[in-house]
């Protein structure tokens, strides 16, 4: 494990791109065949299955430590992360180990089924044997979820010099369902034929932000737009009789979304779309707000009763593979076209509908169809070039989102609290206030949008200016007014205030305006009225 | 009747109704007493200050004209009704603990301490007596300090490697204390010493008040990086990535803090690396310390202070949390510290 802990190192400490992918090739082209399958899997989030539960490891690692489990806890809030806060609090002790990765977790798969009391052990004695960042790094391999700044993009750059493969390639070739303990390096990198699973995705195209204005794009002849839909990005996957729902953050969600298993009815196998998955109800003109959509998006299994009042459909904007063959190179429009004729007999009450394109001859044009955008409770538009093919991760030029003006209200501050992990000394969650009459009334709480030197200069600011501490939360004088920005708003019975905020987020510091002119719960009436 | 405790609590700071005097005060009082030359303990406005004679050659710097006394370690001195005296606390070069002691009730008012010797402040000793003030800034499990060794080869490891590959190794910390502790940590067979003026000046007031450290060349606006290759600087952590840093070309920048402990901190702030060394005492330290006193009353100021006090008052200790407005370590000191 040392050789990966050095890995995980020199990767965690940098900074800078080219230092992690030279020493993520380098690693790739010396490592151990199943210490490289691992890793790519490990930094792709993909883990052993779960061997010890979180409530076991914490309890184990307080009595280790011999403190008691409230303060564990404690430490853990602060410090943000399990698998370092035990790291953290165990005595030090002198490392005599050198199994390799894959032999630790050859060594976790065999105590899956054995009893509580011999996990234990092997868990303890792990602790005693392996040092700092190797006890770190085996807490992770049993919580998951190795943070350690590598996307998939630098990843497949590094395997690309590591194996003179294309990235292009690569990246198509680590989508899915795969999972170390199912293939090998071998087949999952290097074997010519990569007609893996039914399930693989294709990599998603990811769109960068436009400012302001979309005149600098040239002829709006070359573009063709749509709804920026407030949904989650989904691929539908029709192939060998079945079908298969990928989010884009690469989550299998077919289990979650069973109304889209009629799609296999309606359109031929060796078909993959790109689209939206939106809570949208037939007899309404448009879909529900995103909060229907999460009423769905936590559950494993669907009851009924929620598929009837939350139904789900893909709106699809994209065809990525038509007929078995992948399409991606063809150009937008004309797999736009293939696209209007695979959706043009699908009945109304079809789970696949085609999201329809919108109609513009000049750039203000759109620039007003945008602004209507909530009417259609859609967050802005999107813009492709008519000629683009359908590229791998986010790529500038060819596709742009054009997002809606957040709404803003200007609040008081209230109460601050710290915020754990990477801000850990710094006070960055706060609740917000709007007056009432001589009253300030909580409405929400936001804790990004600030720059580090800011969260700095507001902490300091906060640790002179406390009024009460309620545990980890501090009441503090009410002074600063922050603009806050949301993406929409909607009557909640569960907020003192009444209202609930989608995104909320500090847009700025508002140094210079007066405590009195912040913003009044009347204010956020009419907001709500308007946007509600 | 209830006499009036021998240290309390107040708006300007910790106050002795005894001797009339505060302890670290933070706003204009007549009379001061200053552990150490931290800013948030060494003040400006009071009319008299009494410290250290280590103390006070940087208190002057700092502070400018103030009418000040020094005083020596041990060395007891009877002030209205309370009989005081300063005891090395290991925080920083001249820092103290002090001693309040009235009709034989002993209080300790520790302000910043560590319980390591780093080598060069005066070695923390423990001082017992009945109600203890402690700070908590490094108050969880989770702060473990490696051995001031381990954490030199660490540093020395990183800049020769800078020095290996054409570039300057920039190594922030605060200019009172940390900087002079790396100091003395640092290997000057590597390569040369630079350092940021704030930083200088604080070396040039420790020099002439005879304490030894290694060479130095001040890194004004005329130095030509080039003259000085393989170099470290030392700066204080707001000149890191400034304008004056950039021209030093290709770099490296390093923190050296306790907060370095936690990865999430480190990933935010470290930029290249982060060194775990605080001068402020760990879990075990804070532990040690207040065991040693044998007091049974804990006053448990700046740090994570609930949950200390919540630990202490299970394991026996009549403990309680103090407002004020100490700042313990922070990241984020400005080059006037």
């Amino acid at each position: 494990m040392k050789r990966f802990a050095q890995l995980f190192s020199t990767i965690d400490q940098s900074t800078k791109t080219n230092a992690k992918v030279a020493a993520l090739a380098d690693y790739f082209q010396h490592a151990p065949d199943t210490d490289r399958l691992w890793t790519i899997a490990l930094f792709s989030g993909r883990r052993p299955k779960r061997a010890v539960t979180t409530t076991k490891l914490r309890e184990w690692a307080a009595e280790r430590a011999a403190i008691p489990l409230w303060l564990f806890e404690e430490s853990y809030a602060i410090v943000g992360d399990l698998a370092e806060t035990i790291a953290l609090v165990l005595p030090p002790n002198t490392p005599q180990d050198d199994r390799s990765l894959s032999a630790w977790i050859a060594a976790l798969r065999e105590i899956y089924t054995q009893d509580e009391d011999a996990r234990k052990t092997f868990v303890l004695s792990a602790w005693d044997q392996l040092g700092g960042a190797e006890r770190f790094i085996f807490n992770k391999l049993i919580t998951g979820g190795f943070r350690v700044g590598v996307s998939q993009k630098l990843m497949t750059r590094a395997l690309a010099r590591a194996t003179d493969k294309p990235e292009a390639e690569l990246a198509h070739r680590l989508m899915g369902n795969w999972h170390p303990d199912d293939t090998t390096w071998h087949a999952l990198v290097e074997a010519e034929d990569a007609s893996a699973d039914a399930s693989r995705p294709y990599p998603f195209y990811l769109a960068y932000g436009l400012e302001d204005t979309a005149q600098h794009l040239g002829d709006t002849a070359d573009w063709r737009a749509e709804w920026k839909w407030d949904g989650i990005r989904g691929q539908l996957i029709l192939r060998d009789g079945q079908y298969f729902v990928w989010s884009r953050g690469e989550e299998l969600m077919t289990d979650r979304f069973p109304e889209l298993a009629r799609a296999v009815d309606y359109l031929p196998q060796g078909t993959v779309l790109d689209g939206e998955l939106l809570v949208w109800p037939s007899d309404q003109p448009v879909p529900s707000s995103f909060n229907a959509l999460q009423s769905r998006i936590g559950r494993k299994t669907v009851p009924k009763k929620l598929l009837t009042e939350a139904p789900v459909v893909l709106h699809a904007y994209d065809l990525l593979e038509w007929q078995g063959q992948d399409m991606r190179n063809t150009p937008f429009a004309m797999r736009r076209k293939l696209l209007e004729s695979a959706c043009a007999d699908l009945p109304a009450d079809a789970p696949v509908r085609l999201s329809p394109q919108l109609g513009f001859d000049t750039w203000d044009d759109l620039a007003a169809l945008r602004k209507s955008a909530r009417n259609a409770q859609a967050e802005g538009v999107m813009l492709k070039r008519a000629d683009s093919p359908y590229l791998a991760g986010r790529k500038k030029g060819d596709w742009w989102k054009w997002k809606l003006d957040p709404l803003t209200i200007d609040a008081v501050m209230i109460y601050a609290q710290s915020g754990s992990g990477r801000r850990a000394n710094l006070f960055t969650d706060f609740t917000f206030a709007v007056w009432n009459g001589n009253e300030l009334v909580p409405f929400t709480k936001a804790y990004s949008g600030l720059t580090d030197a800011e969260f700095r200069q507001i902490t300091a600011w906060v640790r002179k200016n406390t009024v009460e501490r309620f545990g980890p939360v501090r009441k503090v004088t009410p002074h600063h007014v922050f603009e806050i920005a949301f993406e929409g708003i909607q009557r909640s019975p569960r907020h003192k205030s009444g209202v609930a905020l989608r995104f909320p987020r500090m847009l700025r510091w508002r140094q210079d305006k007066p405590l009195q002119e912040a913003n009044s719960l009347a204010d956020l009436e009419e907001l709500l009225r308007i946007y509600g | 009747m209830t006499k009036a405790p021998v240290l309390s609590f107040t708006e300007n700071g910790i106050y002795c109704a005894a001797g009339d005097f505060y302890i670290d005060p933070w706003r204009p009082v007549d009379r001061a007493l200053i552990t150490h030359g931290h800013s948030d303990h060494a003040r400006w406005g009071m009319g008299r200050y009494l410290a250290t004679h280590a103390a006070l050659p940087v208190m002057r710097h700092r502070l400018g004209d103030i009418t000040a006394e020094g005083i020596a370690y041990g060395e007891v001195r009877r002030i209205g009704g309370a009989d005081v005296s300063f005891h090395p606390a290991g925080h920083v070069p001249g820092s103290a603990q002090i001693r309040v002691e009235v009709q034989g009730e002993v209080w300790v008012a520790s302000g910043d301490y560590k319980v390591v010797n780093d080598g060069l402040s005066e070695a923390f000793t423990p001082i017992k007596c009945h109600h203890f003030i402690t700070e908590s800034t490094f108050g969880l499990p989770v702060f473990r300090w490696e051995d001031q060794a381990t954490v030199a080869a660490q540093i020395n490891g990183w800049w020769a490697g800078c020095a290996a590959e054409g570039k300057t190794a920039f190594l922030g910390a605060y200019a009172l204390g940390k900087a002079q502790r790396l100091l003395t940590m640092l290997d000057p067979a590597i390569g040369p010493i630079l350092t940021h003026t704030a930083t200088e000046n604080t070396n040039q007031v420790m020099r002439d008040q005879g304490i030894s450290l290694p060479d130095t060349i001040l890194a004004k606006a005329d130095l030509k990086p080039k003259d000085h290759p393989g170099a470290i600087v030392l700066a204080p952590p707001s000149a890191l990535g400034s304008a004056w840093a950039k021209k030093f070309g290709p770099q490296e920048t390093a923190f050296a803090s306790g907060w370095m402990a936690i990865r999430g901190v480190r990933r935010r702030r470290a930029g290249d690396r982060g060194f775990i060394i605080s001068d402020h005492a760990d879990w075990d330290g804070l532990l040690s310390a207040i065991k040693e006193t044998e007091a049974e009353n804990i006053y448990v100021t700046h740090g994570y202070t609930d949950i200390f006090s919540r630990y202490l008052k299970i394991n026996g200790w009549n403990a309680q949390v103090v407002p004020t407005q100490f700042e313990g370590e922070t990241l984020d000191k400005d080059v006037s510290e």
